[in-house]
């Protein structure tokens, strides 16, 4: 790489959050520690990590952007794309399963007419299969945005609760 | 009924109420009257075991810690939380925090920790922030920090949030997750008491171990001794999910019976079915049959007994109309997708297994493929750095060795038979195939032998996971 990271772009925190970063920094007696939550902080004010992003958590952290890209890649709840502004993360593992964690998926999917880890053309919605998220007891459920739980989901319930959502988050 | 962690109190997560009902009173006990050897000979006396899963008794984990101040000294809280079946610790969180910040205190003075991190899984926000909360007012109280009730005992303590792997929930994949790296179990020896996280001596508990350490300390290790069955005594948070009535977690002392679990506590099986199958300890362990379902107490001993472990004590139910396979299919492609990568047998063999399973469930299943998979898991148990691999390959294994019927049913009975593999074997051997190996020859093997393997390269390659 020929141009220094510092260089290519020094916009993506303000003061304020580089405040944040070095409170990060304190918890840890190394810099690439912070790695994940300043990753995490770039999501979520941006709601995705770009290549340039990574190359500048990079110059922050002192760290090489590849081990940046690395780490990225290896959480999956990393997003290395655009995803809508409403991410319906639903689970369908084993308990969720059991109790018709298929068939909310099947009926969204339908009904907004996109697969697996598709946008709408508005891109408000996307919708992603994903592992167990620890509410086992009380599945079927999906979380929004990787914060908010929604659990005990019907397929009655769906509609309204996509209502919420949609004027919640736009 | 002994509560240990989730007492029925009410406003119990409120640090007020949690220090009007006795709270912090043992951490001040510990740190201005005992010994950090005291405290971990009353934690060996306790016979406490780690509730992570792998039931290692906590107090011989402690005393590995090298003694001496030489070099900082660290205590990892895994609140990873990521098995199937497993959703104990976000209860400990939201119910009774404060307990489990008293623990992990005591454990960072009996081990003379100059910092705990308690590693919650990334999807765990609501919790997160619980947690924020609650140790921001403990530091606030000073409870956290420097010398702690006037003692010349200090630690802190940091919330790290994770970014949704399974494999975090590893010891070693933990400390190097908290090292902002990838997550990547290391190779033991060094075992983390000697050389953890950042290379420094460091030692990984489960949320649940030490939120049971005040209540040890405070009653006494004989008091927790004698709860539940001898040999793995104490109480465990049973998460009961599947097919049930009541789902949730139920703390209750260890050797419970299943069946009382199941039917007394979680309301028994939905719609009055029978039992099919129960997975006693999260979706890694091995599954019980109706039959062994009856008579089995839920510790590990007994659980080691028959074959299977306790696991995270996440109980998961399936009734007589479940489809074994796609619960299994499900199970494969959950360690397929959560494999780290770094061992071959774990990388490879987990995606194996679950294509196997899929061509069984598409019904192109072949007669060989369920011994097949029972090789392939054989194959990739105890051959990976870490427990990964034998968690993939348990359930795979014993799902088929207990249910084979259910499996043996989906699997055609006609299929390639061995004459003409014999055929294709003879005829890529003789002289003239070799000598004249055109297109059109491969074409004719192909039409014999090949259609059974293309579906299985085409699925391989085309980017189905």
């Amino acid at each position: 790489m020929s141009i220094p990271y510092q260089e290519m772009k020094d916009n993506f925190f303000n003061e304020e959050e580089l405040k944040i970063v070095n409170n990060h920094l304190k918890k840890y007696p190394h810099k690439m520690a912070a790695t994940l939550p300043v990753l995490w902080m770039i999501q979520d004010k941006y709601g995705w990590i770009s290549k340039d992003a990574m190359r500048y958590v990079a110059g922050l952290l002192d760290v090489p952007p590849d081990h940046v890209y690395g780490v990225v890649t290896f959480y999956t709840m990393y997003n290395e794309k655009p995803v809508g502004k409403v991410h319906l993360q639903i689970c369908t593992n084993v308990s969720c399963m059991l109790n018709g964690a298929y068939d909310i998926f099947h009926y969204i999917s339908d009904k907004l007419k996109i697969k697996n880890k598709e946008t709408t053309t508005d891109g408000i919605f996307t919708i992603e299969e994903v592992e167990c998220l620890g509410s086992c007891g009380t599945a079927p459920m999906m979380q929004v945005n990787n914060r908010e739980y929604h659990e005990n989901l019907s397929l009655d319930k769906i509609d309204t609760l996509l209502d919420e959502l949609k004027s919640k988050h736009i | 009924m002994v509560k240990v962690i989730l007492k029925d109190i009410p406003d119990l997560h409120k640090l007020e109420v949690y220090k009007s009902n006795g709270g912090f009173e043992t951490l001040k006990k510990v740190v201005t009257s005992m010994s950090p050897e005291q405290v971990i000979d009353e934690v060996k006396k306790s016979n406490l075991k780690g509730r992570g899963g792998a039931c290692f008794p906590t107090g011989l984990k402690w005393s590995f810690m090298p003694k001496g101040n030489e070099k900082p000294k660290y205590l990892c809280c895994n609140g990873d939380e990521s098995e199937p079946g497993s959703f104990k610790d976000r209860e400990i969180f939201e119910r009774n925090p404060f307990q489990f910040i008293e623990g992990a205190l005591i454990a960072s003075y009996a081990m003379g920790c100059v910092a705990s991190y308690v590693y919650i899984r990334g999807e765990y926000w609501k919790w997160i922030n619980i947690m924020e909360k609650a140790v921001a007012e403990a530091y606030e109280a000073g409870f956290i920090g420097k010398n702690i009730f006037g003692s010349d005992f200090s630690t802190d303590m940091y919330v790290h949030k994770g970014a949704g792997a399974y494999i975090c929930g590893e010891e070693s994949a933990l400390m190097n997750s908290l090292e902002g790296k990838r997550g990547y179990p290391r190779v033991k020896p060094p075992f983390p008491a000697a050389v953890g996280v950042w290379g420094q001596p460091t030692t990984i508990n489960n949320i649940e171990t030490l939120a049971c350490v005040p209540e040890i300390i405070k009653n006494g290790g004989e008091w927790f001794a004698s709860i539940g069955d001898p040999r793995h005594p104490g109480t465990l948070l049973f998460g009961v999910s599947g097919h049930v009535n009541k789902p949730g977690v139920y703390e209750l002392p260890t050797g419970i019976p299943l069946m009382e679990l199941i039917n007394d506590y979680a309301g028994g099986v939905k719609g009055g079915k029978q039992i099919k199958m129960v997975i006693p300890g999260g979706s890694s362990m091995p599954p019980l049959t109706r039959e062994e379902c009856m008579n089995i107490k839920m510790d590990n001993e007994s659980l080691k007994e028959i074959g299977s472990a306790i696991g995270t004590a996440g109980v998961m139910v399936m009734d007589e109309d479940t489809d074994l396979i796609k619960v299994l299919i499900r199970i494969s492609h959950f360690y397929f997708h959560e494999s780290c990568g770094q061992c071959t047998p774990c990388r490879e063999g987990t995606g194996w297994m679950y294509r196997v399973l899929k061509r069984i469930d598409e019904g192109k299943g072949r007669q060989s493929d369920l011994d097949q998979l029972i090789s392939v898991a054989e194959n990739i148990e105890g051959n990976t750095i870490c427990a990964l691999g034998d968690a993939a390959a348990w359930p795979v294994k014993w799902t088929i060795r207990k249910f084979r019927d259910e499996f043996q049913k989906k699997i055609p009975k006609e299929e390639v038979t061995l004459d003409v593999k014999e055929k294709v074997h003879a005829l890529r051997k003789s002289p003239e195939y070799i000598s004249n190996n055109t297109e059109s020859d491969n074409k004719m093997v192909l039409e014999m032998f090949g259609n059974v393997r293309e579906d299985v390269e085409e699925k391989r390659f085309s980017g189905d996971e």
